[in-house]
């Protein structure tokens, strides 16, 4: 009875070796699904669901095996980034496990180390040849006691070349009223808000038990930033900004529905050290092409705001909420979208009447680290349905993008839970 | 003449009765001449729906949805006191948190907080007793 099992065992294996010669390696492409995994792509790309079920999936990072981490944005049972592998080869990851048991949105890889943040805090753990974690339970505690207010808690990293992290720490506010979000009310004047938020903090990324006094405040008045990563061309940071919300439902008088759907413009900045992109004063119109003055700072929809404040390197349309950035410098994608920005659109909530917008990923060229000033939708589909009125009708939302080491785009929904994996397959 | 102006006093508040009770829907008294779901709705759509939704869904992690929850359907106290006073508590519903600040909105009148409270509850798949302009009126009064 027992030779018979074990014959049928050995030529499961063998049969299971034979159809799937690519076992172990990722030399060959894994095949795409026939429906593209639900989204819509350019002619000769192809997508799969690597992964899905595994929590409110945000940022995401991949090795040079080809193994996934992903933040959540809540532990599930206990485990708050969750490691996937896949065994054999064929795109779809077959082992899950998980550890850190705090939720976040911010992950990155560098030089064998894994860095990940909760709401407050970042955290750093040491990889071993594979790309392991050594130890999960034991990260290194580089930043805490960062400020967390109730919205706009996330904290989002990236590394420069130079051995230092760079943290987004939100505005807890709409525009830094007086009573928040209520109409009608007006600014604090120097907005208290922007001491310990509502810019883009440095750290060292090897030093334990910072907070604010160890980092800088490398650059203010930028509002909201989930989706951020440094470009090589270039060596600079660049972000993408949550705009402010509302015009119309505060400011009635000033702004009807349809501007205020979109308006002000979802913002791409390249940052420079001491850069200030001016919230809460001033936000930018994509149709005026400048800083407007902030209706609560005595703004009327015209008046230009101080120059002091920088410009976005591109402006997309109002309320999109980009959460995901990724320069990128694969060789697997056409030629054209070498070393340019792909942007995770999570989809919009501030837009009615109107129906909602976003829930793709786009793609912006560039050239020499700078915008050409094109954009288009790479991917789009996401929520499943043609119109989404209410963004409860989304079925998943973009969140985080990754490059994987054979040059694919990986995308994260936080909704479902789903990890996307792009493809060219094209000639 | 006179009794032209008679019939029109006989018929009048027949007619008012009628198309109230017609467009009234969980509002009983026949005294609701003006239609509180039709009004509830124009203030909800100014001062409510950017956040919560026009399907009272709300926006998942920012605004709370407004469909069955026990905060709609719960203690009407509670309800109108989030209206008058606002609030930035975090709130649980279902297992979800919901990070952003109920402004405060005692800029409505009493009528407006009554009808638009009257219209979430009665809409969204809720079913729920009116709120009433003193109702409103004694909970303000009783904060200043």
């Amino acid at each position: 009875m027992i030779i018979p099992l074990l014959s049928a065992g050995i030529f499961c294996s063998l049969y299971a070796f034979k159809n799937n010669p690519s076992a172990g390696r990722q030399h060959r492409p894994p095949k795409t699904d026939a429906d593209n995994a639900g989204l819509k792509l350019p002619s000769g790309f192809g997508a799969l669901v690597a992964a899905d079920s595994i929590g409110k999936a945000r940022h995401i990072v991949v090795t040079k095996e080809g193994n996934l981490y992903v933040k959540l944005a809540k532990p599930v049972k206990e485990k708050g980034i969750i490691y996937l592998q896949d065994k054999n080869g064929d795109g779809r990851m077959d082992e899950q496990s998980g550890f850190g048991n705090y939720g976040g949105t911010g992950l990155y890889l560098k030089d064998g180390v894994l860095y990940a943040s909760s709401n407050d805090e970042v955290f750093s753990y040491q990889l071993n040849e594979k790309n392991e974690v050594l130890d999960q339970h034991n990260p290194a505690k580089l930043i805490s006691k960062l400020k967390k207010g109730r919205q706009h808690d996330t904290k989002s990293i990236v590394l420069d070349n130079s051995g230092n992290i760079y943290v987004n720490i939100g505005a807890y506010s709409n525009s830094c009223q007086q009573k928040d979000r209520t109409p009608g009310s007006p600014g604090i004047k120097g907005c208290p808000i922007l001491d310990s938020a509502g810019g883009i903090w440095q750290f060292k990324a090897n030093k334990l038990n910072q907070s604010y006094g160890d980092g800088i405040r490398y650059a203010t008045g930028i509002r909201n930033v989930v989706g951020l990563d440094w470009n090589q061309q270039n060596n600079t940071l660049f972000v993408m900004q949550h705009g402010r919300d509302q015009l119309n439902g505060l400011w009635p008088d000033l702004y009807d529905e349809k501007r205020s759907a979109l308006l002000p413009a979802e913002c791409l900045y390249m940052i420079k050290k001491g850069d200030n992109a001016g919230w809460p004063y001033v936000y930018y119109d994509q149709y005026q092409k400048k800083n407007i003055q902030a209706p609560e700072y005595g703004g009327d929809g015209k008046k230009e705001g101080s120059k002091e404040y920088i410009n976005p390197a591109l402006a997309f349309p109002g309320h999109l909420a980009p959460n995901g950035l990724l320069f990128y410098t694969g060789n697997q994608f056409p030629e054209k979208y070498r070393n340019g920005a792909f942007i995770a659109f999570h989809g919009s909530w501030n837009r009615t009447p109107e129906k909602q917008e976003g829930f793709y990923v786009v793609f912006a060229p560039f050239k020499d680290g700078m915008p050409t000033g094109e954009w288009e939708i790479f991917a789009d589909g996401f929520a499943g349905t043609d119109q989404v009125m209410s963004p409860r009708d989304a079925k998943h939302r973009p969140c985080g993008l990754a490059q994987g080491p054979d040059g694919s785009l990986y995308v994260t929904d936080d909704v479902k839970g789903t990890v996307y994996r792009i493809l060219y397959n094209g000639k | 003449m006179k009794k032209f102006l008679l019939t029109i006093l006989f018929i009048l508040p027949l007619a008012l009765f009628v198309q109230a009770q017609k467009s009234g829907k969980a509002i009983s008294s026949p005294a609701a001449a003006r239609d509180q779901l039709l009004e509830g709705k124009k203030v909800y759509s100014k001062f409510c729906a950017s956040c919560h939704q026009l399907d009272g869904g709300g926006v998942p992690n920012l605004n709370p949805p407004l469909s069955k929850t026990i905060y709609v359907l719960g203690d009407k106290s509670r309800l109108i006191r989030i209206i008058l006073n606002g609030s930035n508590e975090s709130l649980e519903i279902d297992g979800e948190t919901y990070s952003n600040p109920m402004p405060q909105l005692d800029i409505l009148k009493d009528q407006e907080i009554a009808d638009v409270l009257t219209y979430i509850r009665n809409s969204f798949g809720n079913k729920a007793a009116a709120v009433t302009a003193p109702e409103v009126k004694a909970l303000r009064s009783k904060k200043k």
